[in-house]
């Protein structure tokens, strides 16, 4: 493994992109006797040997309960959880670790945020702004608080490329919009948001930004500070950690004045059948026991992206969709769906011939693991009248041989279906 | 390999290029509209019904080859038969794509779907517009989903 020279901050940083592959024992197996080639990535990517080290550890030597006994175990498990949470705020570039709530996932930072927030901040007239492009996850949590609440979702267009309309964004944002809920990459295109102007406008509309990071934090390294958005929400699972873990980074000040999401342990500093106070920021927002391990991995997966350049990650990431645009345009009968100036890492894509679904089974059988379907975002496959894609997703140690054994798959659809 | 030539056999690609009985049926005594939601898979199912027999069978929409195919092999089989034969022959496609045996010769054809059974994610496929069907023959709703 290379080590690139030293940044400006002193540290040595992996400019090797290729190398990385090593580091992932999942990708080391057969697939229906053909070695995998796993281009699913933007709906769940692979551990790294680090990450899997840390859970292992952490189960097998520190199990216990966190922030409740004063038993040496239990103060481990705290300490590597608490570890983590840190982990992430310097990563982010947030304030302080109350910012840093550990969630399940995307879905459910967003839905506490919807539940929360918006039951507080909505009345009947108000708007939530999203884009056309957004997951269902950035979806339905607002439909579901608008129905209790009165409020309108307003979704912004987008273009025949892919990229949210900004002028009708604009045009849509108005004195009655109270909330921005907008992704960062867009899982079913590509496309990579404006986020500074769409931060700066709906900022100064008076409304609150919730950015959905799910897709862009295996692929760029938000700077929440900079961003200066309300909320950045994001997933373990899509970047190089397990299911079960994610983060709500939200400002102090928003997070402080909003209501708890669920009742429970943890959440509370005392309770009687009268009243009850509940904890500080972040723990008001964690009921229940949290996914310890989880977020150790979580912690383990930041570190080792940590030690990544971002800048040849970048490079690397931008070549190989290049590559792998080039490679699927040139069949025959190909579209692809999704081509914003800026994108990052999805490529999506129908053949004429044949339906994507039987694309996937048949690119399946070469050992190419991509996703078929609508992928969660049915307002994008109307918007381009698909009933469904195949996509091609990357991250940091895929190559031009996992793109060509994609080709290959591809090429033998088009065969069966000649 | 052997096991996706099973799956993609000439007859399914045949059907799935030139689906039988594909379009609106003007008059229908049953509509049902099926969805598989995991792949975006809509039909609509029209049937005609007549002296308890399936008088007249057409179905629209879109879909992967197995689910067209499928559609489509489904109406050539069902137009003209009893609604009690369509209903055995329901049962029997179920137990092909999900059970172990080796297909009834009574299912002729029919019985070139029996590939989708190594493909567990695809039997959705092969199994939408039999529900519809069974769903339009027995009355009870105009909509179905392979969720």
């Amino acid at each position: 493994m290379s080590v690139s020279v030293a940044t400006p901050h002193g540290r040595g940083k992996i400019t090797d992109i290729a190398s990385l592959r090593s580091r992932f024992p999942g990708l080391a197996q057969r697939v229906h006797g053909k070695p995998l080639a796993y281009l699913d990535n933007a709906a769940s990517s692979q551990c790294p040997d680090v990450v899997l080290d840390a859970m292992l550890e952490q189960q097998r030597s520190n199990h216990a309960n966190v922030h409740r006994g004063v038993h040496a175990l239990s103060e481990r498990a705290t300490e590597a959880y608490e570890g983590a949470r840190e982990k992430v705020r310097a990563y982010l570039n947030a304030s302080g670790t109350d910012e840093i709530v550990f969630t399940r996932g995307t879905t459910e930072s967003i839905n506490l945020v919807a539940a929360s927030l918006g039951a507080e901040l909505l009345r009947e007239g108000d708007e939530v702004l999203i884009s056309h492009m957004e997951h269902h996850s950035n979806i339905i949590p607002w439909q579901l608080v608008c129905e209790r609440t009165g409020a309108r979702l307003v979704p912004a267009p987008i273009t025949d490329s892919g990229e949210l309309d900004l002028a009708a964004f604009e045009r849509l944002l108005t004195e009655r919009t109270r909330i921005v809920a907008i992704t960062h990459v867009s899982n079913a295109l590509g496309t990579v948001n404006p986020l500074e102007r769409i931060v700066d406008l709906a900022h100064a509309a008076g409304a609150r930004v919730l950015v959905d990071g799910a897709q862009a934090m295996a692929h760029l390294k938000p700077d929440v500070a900079a961003l200066d958005c309300d909320f950045y929400a994001f997933s373990g699972h899509k970047m190089f950690a397990p299911t079960g873990i994610g983060v709500l980074y939200g400002k102090r000040a928003v997070l402080d004045r909003m209501p708890p999401y669920q009742g429970g342990g943890e959440m509370i500093l005392s309770v009687s059948f009268d009243k009850t106070v509940y904890n500080a920021l972040p723990y008001k927002f964690e009921a229940g026991t949290p996914n310890i391990t989880g977020a150790v991995a979580l912690g383990a997966a930041i570190d080792f992206l940590d030690g990544i350049d971002f800048d040849a990650l970048a490079a690397h990431e931008h070549a190989l969709l290049a590559y792998a645009t080039e490679r699927v345009a040139a069949l025959p009968g190909a579209r692809i769906i999704g081509t914003a100036a800026h994108k990052a890492a999805v490529l999506s894509f129908v053949l004429d011939r044949v339906h994507a679904h039987d694309v996937g089974t048949i690119v399946d059988s070469e050992g190419v693991a991509i996703r078929t379907g609508h992928h969660c975002a049915m307002p994008v496959m109307e918007r381009f009248g698909v009933p469904a894609t195949a996509r091609a997703s990357l991250a940091l140690y895929n190559n031009r041989d996992d793109v060509d054994r994609l080709i290959v798959g591809l090429e033998r659809a088009l065969e069966i279906f000649s | 390999m052997n096991e996706l030539k099973e799956l993609y056999r000439e007859v399914i690609l045949d059907h799935n290029r030139s689906p039988r009985n594909f379009g609106e049926l003007e008059g229908a005594d049953r509509v049902v509209e099926g969805v598989n939601p995991l792949c975006g898979d809509r039909m609509t199912l029209y049937v005609k019904l007549g002296d308890g027999r399936i008088a007249d069978i057409k179905f629209k929409g879109t879909g992967c080859a197995i689910s067209v195919a499928s559609s489509s092999l489904m109406t050539e089989r069902v137009k003209g038969a009893t609604v009690e034969e369509s209903m055995r022959l329901f049962e029997q496609i179920h137990e092909m794509l999900t059970g172990s045996g080796a297909p009834p010769e009574a299912l002729d054809k029919l019985a070139a779907l029996g590939g989708v059974r190594e493909y567990p994610a695809r039997v959705k496929c092969a199994s939408l517009g039999w529900h519809a069907l069974k769903t339009a023959l027995s009355g009870d709703g105009d909509r179905v989903s392979t969720e």
